[in-house]
């Protein structure tokens, strides 16, 4: 098999193993690409692609950007802060409104779980989710796992440890699902109010004790504290920042009683101080700029494979 | 299938010793870098770049590899998805004389592809082509080799195949009457 199972990358939930070790394939050639003197290649020069952020995201806004002017895309961008969306328009005739203008495939992230997946059955187009609500942020997952062959040669048996705000994060189902395909360990770690129930029932094992996950792991993802989703209860999930520093935050100290390497990722941006300092994030055990370096390879790579298929 | 031989192993390397000779006539490899197209012309510019240090072991010549994929001009037109080989450039060619090397010229527009491929790594001071077989007939843009092993006529619907063994220079060419499956 040589193109992609799927017409949209909704979520990773929907690809297979194949799929996956397409995308890497292409995203090392891409990564080639990104560290020639001219980084651009003209494989979509026909393809204009909608940016449509319903919900405020620097990086990956500017990665998806980037990896499709990279591929010599026409790109247009959306925010809702700006948009009709704030006079009652529905995402369907925004999105329809935007497709009328003769756009090829939208990349959306929206604060709504499955909007993509919604949109893909509504719309014709090509849908990409770049993050919707708590559910699914696929691209990430994929960076984060590419990044991890990249270091540890296979993630086939290893021990992946997912540390934090497992409750109000997207990166952290992703990354479980895609890293099982993979024939990865999974352990989710952090405070038992930042960790949903149904955790369990996606077959990954849960700790609360930092130290002990950092003895078991391989590699350490360390989510942020997303603070802005922190007052949807009246009851704060943790007492203060500091307190959840000292349980749960990765610091020199923790990495040196470590009697081996542990490679340390973070999808960004981070909270220095909180999940992690900055003497472990500035280490060399990080991988953190790998990941945002590879970013904008896999998004090459997902952006080609999707149009290649269509 | 009908078959034909265009080039058993005894005349493929008579072919690959003419070139390098032919090369060495006209160049001088203190500024010259042989780049193949991936895959199989990489794997041939391999091949002269070994027979070339057979014959002046003190010269250093640069050979890469490179993937046109990207640049080709059939992306989305095509049945079958595109996907990508490696490449391999160590080098820049901004200045250098390039000879830009291919299995087998046809239609032309690997060969434009690959123009396309190498600016993206420097501006080279000129560019040649060197192919192993130049299928005469049906090509699709204006691109000439300078060198080549072996020039055929040949119609549309045939098909050139370089069966080439693993882990050695030994290579055998045949004429399909149609392309296998």
């Amino acid at each position: 098999m040589n193109h992609l199972s799927v017409h949209h990358l909704t979520g990773i939930r929907g690809l297979n193993l194949n799929d996956i070790e397409l995308i890497f394939q292409a995203a090392k050639e891409f990564k080639e690409v990104i560290n020639r003197p001219i980084r651009k290649v003209p494989s979509l020069r026909d393809l204009t692609i909608a940016n449509l952020f319903f919900e405020n995201s620097t990086r990956t806004r500017l990665s998806f950007e980037l990896a499709e002017k990279r591929l010599s895309a026409d790109v247009v961008n959306f925010s809702s802060a700006s948009s009709s969306v704030k006079k009652g328009e529905t995402l369907v005739d925004t999105v329809n409104n935007i497709l009328a203008m003769k756009v090829d495939l939208v990349v959306i992230c929206h604060p709504h779980p499955r909007a993509p997946q919604f949109l893909a059955k509504k719309v014709n187009t090509i849908v990409v989710n770049a993050g919707d609500g708590t559910h699914e942020h696929p691209t990430q997952a994929l960076l984060d796992a590419f990044s991890m062959t990249e270091r540890l040669g296979d993630v086939r048996g290893k021990n992946i440890a997912i540390v934090g705000d497992i409750r109000h994060s997207r990166v952290a189902i992703s990354n479980i699902l895609c890293l099982q395909l993979l024939g990865a360990n999974v352990r989710v770690c952090g405070p038992k109010t930042l960790i949903p129930k149904y955790i369990g029932s996606m077959g990954v094992k849960v700790s609360h004790d930092l130290d002990e996950t950092l003895a078991w792991c391989d590699v350490a993802n360390m989510l942020r504290i997303q603070l802005e989703r922190q007052d949807d209860t009246s009851i704060p999930y943790f007492p203060s920042l500091r307190e959840y520093a000292v349980g749960f935050g990765l610091d020199r100290v923790r990495l040196d009683r470590l009697r081996k390497k542990v490679t340390i990722m973070h999808p960004g941006p981070i909270n220095r101080g909180v999940e992690i300092t900055s003497a472990a994030a500035d280490s060399d055990h990080s991988i953190i700029l790998d990941q945002v370096e590879n970013g904008v390879a896999i998004r090459m790579a997902v952006l080609y494979l999707l149009a290649s298929n269509n | 299938m009908d078959s034909q031989i265009l080039m058993d192993e005894a005349l493929f390397e008579r072919v690959v010793d003419r070139l390098a000779h032919q090369l060495l006539e006209h160049h001088d490899f203190n500024h010259l870098d042989l780049i193949g197209l991936q895959p199989r012309g990489y794997w041939f510019a391999q091949v002269l770049q070994r027979r070339l240090h057979e014959l002046r072991p003190d010269e250093h010549i640069n050979c890469g590899g490179l993937d046109v994929t990207f640049h080709r001009d059939d992306f989305r037109r095509r049945e079958k998805p595109l996907n990508p080989s490696s490449t391999h450039m160590e080098f820049l060619v901004e200045n250098r004389h390039v000879i830009l090397v291919d299995d087998v010229l046809f239609t032309g527009r690997t060969i434009r592809a690959g123009m396309d491929a190498l600016l993206s790594h420097g501006r080279p001071q000129s560019v040649q082509l060197l192919v192993l077989v130049n299928r005469r007939f049906q090509r699709e843009l204006p691109i000439e080799p300078q060198y080549v092993g072996k020039t055929i006529d040949s119609i549309d619907c045939e098909y050139v195949q370089v069966l080439r063994e693993e882990g050695s220079d030994k290579c055998r060419i045949m004429l399909l009457n149609q392309k296998p499956e």
